[in-house]
């Protein structure tokens, strides 16, 4: 019999199957036929999207981390095109433990980084909602601006997101947030912030 | 036989710094951390005078392979060329001075200049430019083709460089740097690991600030607070990472080495007991350990704590002057842009078992591997980044001149010297910066003698 783990605990979803399933469903997915055009459900993504920002730029971690789905993933990649996370390092690659373990060290107050806090304002368009092969997922792609102030100074972090979202009892959740950076490959100054 | 050029000894002109009194036994001066005249002569001084690290041979594996780095602020082509000889190209038209190769990574047989058309060939030479019946000169004159780093030396891997025909032999230069690079090597199938994509983070502040960090035991319980908080939150995490640093570290079993031409090494590995799994069993949560150390141990039963501990980070920083810091399963390289910018590059590196040793569990290795060298770089050197940001701010206030780094200094009995020279102290000591910064000054004060080479 198949044990229930707690993924807040312990990293058993993270497996050969996940990885599959990951590379596999974020490979040649944005394609034309499979563009929802339901207007309603497209309504449904933005205001999704649109919420999530807002939490973040209110830096309500807690609220955010609820957004997602309990065996979930936050994925920055370091290249353009994500390639295979098992051959290769990403910029940040959070299952759900180690995502409530960066919220985690964000309140510890410790985290220097990010004593005193980011500032953001984060604008997010161009929604773009895609089928997939299962009825309750689907595939939301938009760009992003994230204009940061921190010690002084005040820079735009920018990219295009993909959230893979699933319809729950309660509406969407997230499944993988893949955040793309433009400048995902070159080396980046303070990456401390929550995308 | 290849030809050398001189493009004139370093001079000093009278270099308007009086080294003495900059670096003391005990302290430096804010200026060697923010005075831009100061960085240039170390992109010549040190970037150039010593043997530096320019890349490593897994990333250009089959021939015409070509990456692109820097040696101090020179931008080059670092290549495997078409008959399989590594080389450091200029990375610079010999017509205009244009860049001729502007991808950070690819294979090429041949590079032409997008400007007006100069073409070399990846032994440097220059194969043909557009309409040569406009020249009156002989273009097979060597002058024509790229220059190129007249000493390149490669040490397990390991791809150096120096403009410098008086430095020594690279394994001279390297010394008893060696060993430490020799088991951190030797601990893989082969003795060897691939890079494979890296954690890429720049930060505004002294390149030397990274260098002054990366033996330091001092700053970790203060700096990774936040990290060592996060790694032991969950009650059956106790204990896990670099938790030995919280009580008393001078009174644990790990020591900082001072190795001579500037290296230092930092040894945590006696903190962690002398079995197969231990370290695995420090290593902090990281996405997936569940499920491939459950399937690790199915399929490789008591093997699979040997296996396990190569994806756990190796508790060593070897630190190799000026730019190569080899640490956990990470090899970082220090690039300094300017005088207040410097990029950190956290190349990841993967297991290769051609000899079968890990029964096919490399994968599964590395799978496990690319996460646990994530931890770091997202909760670790993010934090040290910003303090160096803040010493840089700092260190902007003119009257208050100096930076200590005496920590040890003084107390009798503290800082051990065996014959070979080697120093060895308790690991929150500052024995290593006081001696590599005494190097450092050396370097300074002296008159490299640097050439380019070209083919002929």
């Amino acid at each position: 019999m198949q044990q229930k783990h707690d993924p807040s605990r312990d990293s058993h979803y993270v497996d050969d199957d996940f990885y599959r399933d990951l590379t596999a469903s974020f490979s040649d997915w944005q394609r034309d036929e499979r563009l929802v055009a339901d207007p309603v459900l497209r309504e449904q993504c933005r205001a999704f999207l649109d919420r999530e920002a807002r939490l973040l730029d209110e830096r309500r971690f807690e609220e955010w981390l609820a957004l997602f789905a309990p065996e979930c993933l936050y994925w920055v990649p370091g290249t353009p095109d994500g390639g295979d996370p098992r051959k290769e390092v990403a910029i940040s690659f959070d299952d759900r433990r180690q995502l409530e373990g960066r919220v985690y060290r964000l309140r510890t107050g410790y985290a220097w980084s990010q004593v005193p806090p980011s500032r953001t304002a984060r604008l997010v368009s161009n929604v773009e909602v895609f089928a997939t092969d299962r009825e309750a997922v689907r595939m939301v792609r938009s760009n992003f601006l994230i204009s940061e102030f921190r010690a002084g100074e005040t820079r735009v972090l920018s990219g295009c997101y993909a959230h893979r979202l699933a319809r729950g009892v309660d509406g969407w959740q997230i499944l993988v947030k893949q955040v793309n950076l433009i400048d995902c490959d070159q080396n980046l100054r303070n990456p401390s912030l929550i995308l | 036989m290849s030809k050398l050029e001189n493009p004139g000894r370093v001079e000093d002109f009278g270099s308007p710094h009086d080294w003495e009194r900059l670096v003391q036994e005990d302290r430096v001066h804010r200026l060697i951390y923010t005075d831009p005249g100061i960085f240039r002569e170390e992109m010549t001084k040190i970037f150039g005078a010593v043997w530096v690290y320019l890349a490593h041979e897994s990333q250009i594996p089959r021939n015409d392979d070509f990456v692109t780095v820097h040696l101090g602020l020179r931008p080059l082509i670092v290549l495997r060329d078409s008959r399989g000889g590594v080389r450091a190209l200029y990375n610079r038209c010999t017509h205009r001075g244009t860049t001729i190769c502007r991808q950070d990574r690819g294979s090429a047989k041949a590079f032409q200049c997008p400007y007006h058309g100069w073409t070399y060939l990846n032994s440097g030479k220059l194969s043909g430019v557009p309409w040569p019946d406009g020249y009156a000169c002989d273009f097979k004159d060597a002058k024509f083709n790229l220059a190129q780093v007249p000493r390149i030396a490669i040490y397990r891997g390991f791809i150096f460089g120096t403009l410098n025909s008086d430095a020594p032999p690279l394994l001279e230069y390297l010394g008893p740097i060696t060993r430490p690079i020799d088991e951190w090597l030797d601990r893989h199938p082969g003795g060897r690991i691939v890079f494979c994509e890296a954690n890429r983070l720049k930060y505004r502040g002294n390149w030397k600030l990274a260098y002054d960090n990366s033996a330091d035991g001092y700053h970790v319980v203060f700096s990774h607070r936040s990290l060592l908080d996060m790694e032991n939150r969950l009650e059956e995490d106790p204990d896990k990472g670099m938790s030995y640093y919280r009580s008393k570290p001078d009174e644990a079993p790990m020591y900082v080495q001072y190795l001579g031409h500037g290296h230092h090494f930092k040894d945590k590995r006696p903190n962690v007991a002398k079995r197969p799994g231990a370290l695995w069993e420090i290593e902090g949560a990281h996405p997936g350990m569940e499920h491939y150390e459950a399937k690790l141990r199915r399929r490789l039963g008591a093997k699979a704590d040997r296996v396990l501990d190569l994806a756990s980070s190796e508790p060593v920083n070897i630190n190799v002057f000026p730019n190569l810091l080899i640490l956990g399963n990470h090899v970082q390289v220090i690039e300094p842009v300017a005088v207040d910018e410097t990029k950190l590059t956290w190349y990841a590196t993967a297991v290769v078992d051609d000899s079968g040793e890990l029964e096919g569990a490399a994968e599964d290795v590395n799978a496990l591997r690319m996460r646990t060298q994530e931890g770091f770089p997202n909760f670790g050197e993010v934090d040290d980044a910003v303090n160096f940001e803040e010493i840089q701010r700092g260190l902007q206030a003119l009257e208050d001149e100096w930076v200590y780094m005496h920590r040890g200094l003084g107390i009798p009995g503290r800082v051990k010297v065996a014959a070979d020279g080697v120093i060895t102290a308790p690991a929150t000591d500052e024995v290593f910066m006081r001696e590599y910064i005494k190097e450092w000054k050396r370097l300074m004060q002296a008159r490299p003698n640097l050439v380019v080479r070209r083919e002929p």
